[in-house]
């Protein structure tokens, strides 16, 4: 054992000994959960609850000037943007599925022909950084409804061109500024930012926004998402 | 009545010794997880070292933030509500300013003499002040935590950017006071074992 290890040792049993053992129990293995991670599954279900508990369908996230905007406007994502996967708008179609009653795949001059919803609001990072955007749109809830969308369903799962996926719950999908947004900053959606159409949902955290959507589905079964089953928190409301 | 000795005093009664002990294994996890949560978006220009950081990784970090900030409320309102009750409250006011000076001066010169379970002016100030810090950390966390349902939360602490900065500096206060009563502890030992048994008042 080498000074330096042992001084290292030393410090980890001084200074946080008990927490730091705790990195180990990290949803790392979500297969084989153990202790920690069944308590951490424990509670993050505890706060969905207490989520779905505290959301009010009438409680607006807070509007923004123009003036306000974060320009320029900052990339995210599980990957670099040069990786960006660029969806052909004339090809475009959003599949639809669950308990839907007409699943004719909507083009994008369609979607653009619905009455849209322009919005300035903030999009809380779960990193902690915030940025404020104009977005523009179709409400998903008018959306739901004209396609007769089963809105006693408790999940609007998402799936997206680059693989990612996500859900939402019923009640936030139906807030009146969760949007299928078709244009970002006043122009069209660009890759980058999800074109054709991405999820846009103030009222929760930025990774529940799912880009370059491909397919929709209204469903009973617990959808999950990319994060989420890795071990975010599903809800995540803001 | 007739009895000669008044009936042993316990220095901590339990209520209190259990909220301690519940209270500093929680705030560990909770300060050390905050630190990785920290690490995903610097406020400032440092991040805090992998090794006094829980968790591993952001989701794993916030999954044990939003969990045991459950337990360290919990806990924090059993605390106040026992102290309350109990007259505990007591024993931290009133504090003089002139007192704070004197016993601050005769701590850091070594002259200061610790009665076990009696509070001097400097302990009151560090306590009231972390128990404040305590409250201002709960209501930044809420306010980062949910900026749009708990709207009147986040405004009241001047919004959701600033109130990312209140949390950070309210944890850096109890952070202070913790490296303080360390310290304390360190230097007089005695007042460790009382608050694992309880301890009797000494005659």
């Amino acid at each position: 054992m080498s000074p330096l290890y042992r001084r290292e040792m030393l410090f980890r049993a001084l200074a946080l000994g008990a927490v730091s053992s705790l990195p180990a129990c990290n949803y790392e293995d979500p297969d084989h959960p153990d202790l920690a991670d069944r308590f951490l599954r424990m509670m993050s279900s505890w706060n969905d609850r207490v989520q779905q508990a505290l959301f009010n369908p009438h409680t607006l996230a807070p509007s923004y000037r123009p003036d306000q905007i974060t320009l320029p406007p900052r990339f995210n994502a599980y990957y670099d943007i040069s990786q960006v996967t660029v969806v052909d708008p004339a090809a475009y179609r959003l599949q639809l599925g669950g308990q839907i009653q007409d699943k004719a795949p909507w083009t994008l001059p369609a979607l653009n022909a619905l009455p849209q919803q322009q919005q300035i609001t903030r999009l809380i990072c779960v990193e902690g950084w915030r940025v404020i955007g104009q977005w523009g749109g179709v409400p998903l809830g008018d959306f739901l409804r004209r396609v007769g969308a089963d809105t006693t369903c408790r999940y609007v799962s998402f799936r997206c061109a680059d693989g990612y996926y996500s859900s939402i719950d019923m009640a936030s999908a139906l807030h009146p500024q969760t949007i299928l947004a078709l244009s970002f900053l006043g122009a069209p959606l660009t890759p980058p930012f999800g074109a054709p159409v991405r999820l846009r949902i103030p009222t929760k955290l930025g990774f529940k926004n799912p880009k370059s959507l491909v397919q929709l589905a209204v469903t009973n079964v617990y959808p999950g998402g990319y994060w989420e089953d890795q071990g975010y928190n599903w809800f995540s409301g803001s | 009545m007739g009895n000669s000795h008044p009936p042993d005093r316990v220095i901590h009664p339990w209520p209190l010794r259990l909220t301690h002990w519940v209270n500093a294994v929680v705030i560990a996890v909770m300060i050390g997880s905050g630190w990785q949560i920290y690490d995903a978006s610097p406020l400032f220009g440092f991040t805090f070292p992998p090794l006094v950081t829980v968790g591993g990784w952001l989701g794993a970090a916030i999954a044990w933030h939003l969990a045991c900030m459950w337990i360290l409320v919990a806990n924090g309102t059993i605390y106040f509500i026992w102290s309350l009750a109990s007259g505990h409250f007591k024993k931290l006011f009133p504090i003089r300013p002139s007192e704070v000076w004197n016993d601050l001066r005769g701590a850091l010169t070594f002259r200061l003499h610790h009665d076990l379970g009696v509070y001097n002016a400097v302990q009151k100030l560090l306590y009231v002040g972390v128990l404040v810090a305590g409250v201002m950390v709960v209501l930044s966390g809420l306010s980062i935590w949910k900026p749009v349902q708990l709207w009147f939360v986040c405004d009241l602490l001047g919004g959701y950017s600033v109130a990312r900065y209140v949390h950070f500096f309210a944890m850096s206060a109890i952070a202070g006071f913790i490296a303080i009563h360390l310290l304390l502890v360190v230097m007089v030992p005695k007042v460790l074992p009382p608050m694992i048994t309880g301890g009797r008042a000494e005659p």
